[in-house]
């Protein structure tokens, strides 16, 4: 009897503020209020706080003033921000190619029916689930001049006479690293879009084959067409991550050789972290922004376009 | 012109053997209906014969050539498809093009075939659209228009009217029964459906546990059922069973159960006489009870208390306990019959039906 005198009491009490709940504007202010603060503490501020940063002559231990674009215009002439605008896009457009075309691939096959399918998909999984940083490691040991895994099995079949200097050549470099980032996106790839393929009805499968379409018409014609929404969203996240990728080059090669493998998050990290200047980081990390921001747009717009008709 | 015989088909999966030595000729341009229960093995005579399931053991003959490897686009067949398989990217036009599409016909070809079958299906005015902005019927109709503009040797349906609601399977029903008489094509037709099966068929076969039960005309089946299944299975409201025995009765076999004694006619008694002593099922239409009258001769005639009354409106069933049997009998609309009465019936001599106990086939 007390509990309820109680909550009754209490339920009089705070009607007004409920009552304004009733209120639609009200309440979806209410309801969107965690996610607007959340987002804003830690999504917002930090992108406002960066933007100042990069207008500003920050440094480690050193506050620093207002100097307008002067960094942008610095970095614009560094040849090494070049090329690292030039290997981000190469590092993401080879990746992604090669990403889709064998997770595509992977989801075909996965897709039949054959003994161990559980286990054989969870496998699948593995290079996704291992922590990069841990996955990045052992490849870079099978990468070492010295001791590579790969060098020797070489040698013994008699391919080569000499070590190959995996991550000291600048265009071997760039190489591993896009082999260990495919390695480890591969999987994403292929389980989304098996996802994907088992929406697709076998009846479909079944009256284009009746139709007279042979299985690569099928492909063509039956399962791409279909499977294109989840293939546009794949590629999207992929790349918005690869793009944005740090861990496997910081740990593979940490840029070099003599700066051929950076990337804008390394550079930015390089320049920032490592020799202090913080003001010219924030920057390259900026830079990043306007090219992300146009890929997004144009795959938002074609999987508008792609879902709608 | 295209005959379809299956010779000793058989079809497992793993350890379930799910078609069992079918052995079945279809005849040119008739409209051959599998019908039974789910699970007995007529979809998957079907497919194979679409050759979307390999066969197991048997053959398969189009006309004069064995189709067993043959895969399905060589085949001359078309299918629809229980969720009609049309492709969702693609417009009604393209739906119906793309098997001559991709079996390289002209392009001014393949327009006058869509725009054929558009005409007799009379969706012309839904080439533009897409299968989501279509209804249930009408997205039926482009998946028989994708088999009419090929021109097949042979239709295959699986189930094509059981997604549609009862109104309009009907209406679709009579439309595919003319269709056929129009197009006069071998069609192969799989439902569970026995109005269906009744109403489209030519000839129907009726499939139990992967076993063909009976094979005949429509009325046949209905009859002279060659077993109890069958007579269960074809007839709506279903044929009345009661357990009896057959005994003599002052030099005539009778059907005796407790409460019930049904005299048996002419060669029928010839053929119960051999199995006097015997237990059997003795089968009865409800079409085939009336009310009894003077004329009815009372060897045929029995006792009910009627338990419930339908009104259907065109007839009236009686649900009625005749001794230990439970008996449906539709009679007369006019009929003023309430629950709980007790009424002398009688039956059809000439409609009985009697069953092996044992073996379910008919006496």
């Amino acid at each position: 009897m007390a509990v309820t005198a109680l909550s009754a009491a209490e339920s009089k009490r705070l009607s007004p503020r409920l009552r304004k709940l009733e209120d639609e504007r009200w309440l979806a202010m209410a309801l969107l209020a965690p996610t607007a603060i959340l987002l804003g503490l830690f999504i917002a501020y930090p992108f406002f706080e960066g933007v100042l940063l990069s207008l500003s002559s920050t440094r480690v231990g050193q506050p620093g003033e207002f100097v307008g674009l002067k960094n942008f215009h610095k970095i614009w002439d560094d040849s090494i921000f070049r090329t690292t605008v030039w290997n981000t896009f190469w590092y993401t457009g080879v990746t992604t190619v090669f990403k889709l075309a064998l997770g595509l691939w992977l989801a075909i096959l996965l897709n039949r029916h054959f003994r161990g399918k559980a286990i054989i998909r969870a496998f699948i999984l593995l290079p996704f689930i291992i922590p990069t940083v841990l996955s990045t490691f052992a490849w870079k040991w099978m990468f070492d001049p010295t001791f590579s895994v790969i060098n020797w099995t070489l040698f013994q079949l008699g391919l080569i006479t000499t070590r190959i200097n995996w991550l000291g050549d600048p265009d071997l470099a760039m190489t591993s690293i896009i082999v260990i980032n495919i390695w480890r996106g591969v999987p994403f790839f292929a389980i989304t879009l098996l996802a994907g393929l088992q929406t697709i009805s076998p009846e479909l499968h079944e009256a284009a084959a009746i139709d007279g379409a042979r299985p690569w018409a099928r492909f063509w014609h039956v399962t791409w067409p279909l499977l294109m929404p989840v293939t546009l969203v794949v590629v999207l996240f992929s790349v918005i991550q690869t793009f944005a990728d740090f861990q496997l080059v910081y740990v593979m090669t940490g840029g070099g050789p003599a700066n051929a493998t950076h990337l804008f998050a390394t550079y930015a990290y390089q320049l920032g972290i490592g020799t202090g200047l913080l003001s010219e980081g924030a920057a390259i990390s900026l830079a990043m922004f306007p090219f992300l921001f146009v890929i997004v747009v144009v795959q938002l717009l074609y999987i508008r376009r792609v879902e709608t008709r | 012109m295209a005959e379809v015989s299956l010779h000793k088909l058989n079809k497992k999966f793993d350890t379930t053997h799910v078609v069992k030595d079918v052995d079945l000729k279809i005849r040119d341009k008739e409209f051959m209906v599998f019908v039974g229960p789910s699970g007995c093995g007529k979809t998957t005579t079907l497919r194979m014969i679409a050759g979307l399931e390999a066969i197991t053991t048997g053959e398969i003959r189009i006309d004069d050539r064995v189709v067993n490897e043959v895969p399905p686009m060589d085949r001359d067949i078309a299918m629809v498809f229980q969720n009609y398989a049309l492709y969702p990217h693609m417009s009604v036009a393209s739906n119906l093009a793309f098997g001559l599409k991709m079996r390289k016909f002209e392009k001014a070809e393949i327009e006058k075939r869509i725009n054929n079958a558009a005409s007799i299906l009379g969706i012309e005015s839904l080439l533009q659209r897409k299968p989501r902005q279509l209804s249930g019927g009408q997205r039926q109709r482009v998946a028989l228009g994708r088999a009419i503009v090929r021109d097949p040797k042979v239709f295959l349906f699986d189930e094509p009217l059981s997604n549609l609601d009862a109104k309009l399977r009907v209406q679709m029903r009579v439309e595919l029964k003319k269709l056929h008489e129009r197009l006069a094509v071998t069609s192969v037709y799989v439902t569970h459906d026995q109005v269906e099966a009744m109403t489209l068929g030519d000839r129907v076969v009726v499939m139990k546990d992967g076993v063909v039960q009976q094979v005949g005309e429509p009325l046949e089946l209905y009859n002279t059922p060659a077993n109890r299944f069958v007579a269960g299975f074809i007839g709506s409201p279903a044929m009345n069973f009661a357990d009896v025995t057959l005994v003599e009765n002052g030099g005539k076999p009778v059907a005796e159960a407790p409460g019930l004694r049904i005299g048996l006619p002419g060669e029928l008694a010839t053929r119960a006489r051999a199995k006097t002593g015997r237990k059997a099922t003795l089968g009865i239409r409800p079409e085939d009870i009336h009310i009894a009258t003077a004329a009815d001769a009372p060897e045929y005639c029995f006792d009910a208390a009627v338990e419930v009354v339908e009104q259907l409106g065109s007839e009236i069933l009686l649900d009625m306990r005749a001794g230990a049997a439970l008996m449906v009998a539709s009679v007369e609309p006019t009929l003023r019959v309430r629950a709980h009465d007790n009424l002398k019936l009688a039956l059809k001599p000439e409609r009985l039906h009697l069953f092996d106990a044992e073996t379910e086939a008919a006496i």
